[in-house]
């Protein structure tokens, strides 16, 4: 039964994720926290896990949940599922739907879809944002100001790369670069 | 032919850090300049297809150069080659991760990557805003649903992201598609 769900639940998501990587974090998010399968930290250390890993985050993603809800089988039936949308409609539109990308419709479609996948993406980090700095509820809010530095450092870093060096450090880069600042700063501040 | 498809996405799957738009670069390193199985301005076409229908990005090129150049069994040897490095490497990881996770240091490191990943969230987020076409309807749209995103979040409410995108769509297509009253009155 767990199976079909993880069968269903990613193709799910691979049918309805317009624009890359990022644009299926909310999807993902909805779905296993719904579900009860992760907490919202296990989600994002998982996350920080995919951008260290090679392969698209999505791949990762449905393998990951896949396995720890069903095992090796889970991850191979959820990975199936995430793939298959993309993977149909592709054949279709290489076959059969030939100039497809040119159709108004698909192009009016796409253009109002884009805005909010923008909004969907932006509002799930400064959500994350918000809890890491200590956002609990309406009526509660304990800072952590480990968090807030290492924000204010990695933004920082980045920036003063891109403006002096001229590097663009990639997302493998930043999640090193935050992860070492993480051990650094949680030793220095004595948690 | 199959099995050089298979491992030339194989070795993509296997060497691309960060999603969908890094392969890019690393596709046509394999595909156009390598292979030879596309010209420019056939990848160029593939990658506007890849953006126009749902799914990741690596998926989309792997089932689209495997159907041109060897059919639906290519298309499927393509597009097995992509996922089987993740598959592999992350179903290793979960088997771990748990024990892993309970490690000081790690969990030290985690609170950091937590930052990190919010940074990079954000960044791709605030990257993709700027393409978003300054005019009312679009920045609108932008406004309407982080406005309520952030208001559900805050109450601590649910609001499926599906119906949100759907939405989005159909008034694509009402704003941009169907024949407007102006121009008929022209």
């Amino acid at each position: 039964m767990i199976y079909v769900i993880l069968f269903f639940e990613f193709f799910k998501v691979g049918l309805f994720t317009f624009g890359g990587g990022y644009a299926m974090i909310p999807l993902i998010e909805e779905l296993v926290i719904g579900r009860s399968w992760l907490s919202q930290t296990q989600f994002y250390d998982f996350i920080g896990v995919c951008e260290s890993t090679p392969g698209p985050v999505a791949i990762n993603m449905a393998t990951y949940i896949g396995s720890t809800q069903g095992g090796l089988l889970g991850s191979i039936v959820a990975t199936a599922g995430v793939v298959l949308p993309s993977f149909l409609i592709i054949l279709l539109v290489a076959s059969v739907l030939k100039n497809f990308e040119e159709n108004k419709f698909v192009k009016a479609f796409l253009k109002g879809v884009k805005p909010v996948v923008v909004a969907l993406i932006v509002s799930t980090g400064v959500v994350l944002l918000a809890k890491a700095f200590g956002y609990v509820s309406l009526s509660e809010f304990n800072a952590d100001f480990i968090s807030i530095i290492i924000f204010a450092l990695i933004t920082g870093i980045y920036f003063a790369m891109q403006k002096f060096f001229k590097i663009k450090l990639s997302a493998v880069k930043i999640i090193l670069i935050s992860a070492a600042l993480g051990i650094c700063i949680s030793l220095i501040g004595g948690k | 032919m199959l099995i050089s498809l298979f491992l030339t996405f194989f070795k993509l799957g296997l060497f691309t850090f960060g999603g969908g738009y890094a392969m890019i670069a690393n596709i046509r390193e394999l595909v156009v300049e390598k292979n030879k199985w596309l010209d420019e301005e056939e990848l160029l076409k593939v990658i506007t297809i890849a953006e126009s229908t749902p799914g990741p990005i690596a998926i989309n090129m792997a089932t689209y150069v495997g159907y041109k150049k060897k059919g639906v069994l290519g298309s499927f040897f393509a597009t097995l080659g992509v996922v089987l490095p993740s598959l592999i490497i992350i179903y290793v990881i979960s088997l771990f991760l748990d024990s892993f996770m309970a490690n000081k240091y790690v969990a030290y490191a985690f609170s950091g990557i937590k930052c990190g990943v919010s940074f990079l969230i954000i960044k791709a987020g605030l990257t993709m805003l700027k393409k978003v076409e300054k005019k009312p309807l679009p920045l609108i749209c932008f406004g309407a649903v982080f406005g309520l995103m952030i208001i559900f979040e805050l109450f601590a409410v649910s609001i499926s992201s599906v119906v949100l995108i759907l939405s989005g769509g159909i008034i694509g297509i009402i704003a941009y598609a169907l024949p407007l009253r102006k121009e008929e009155t022209k």
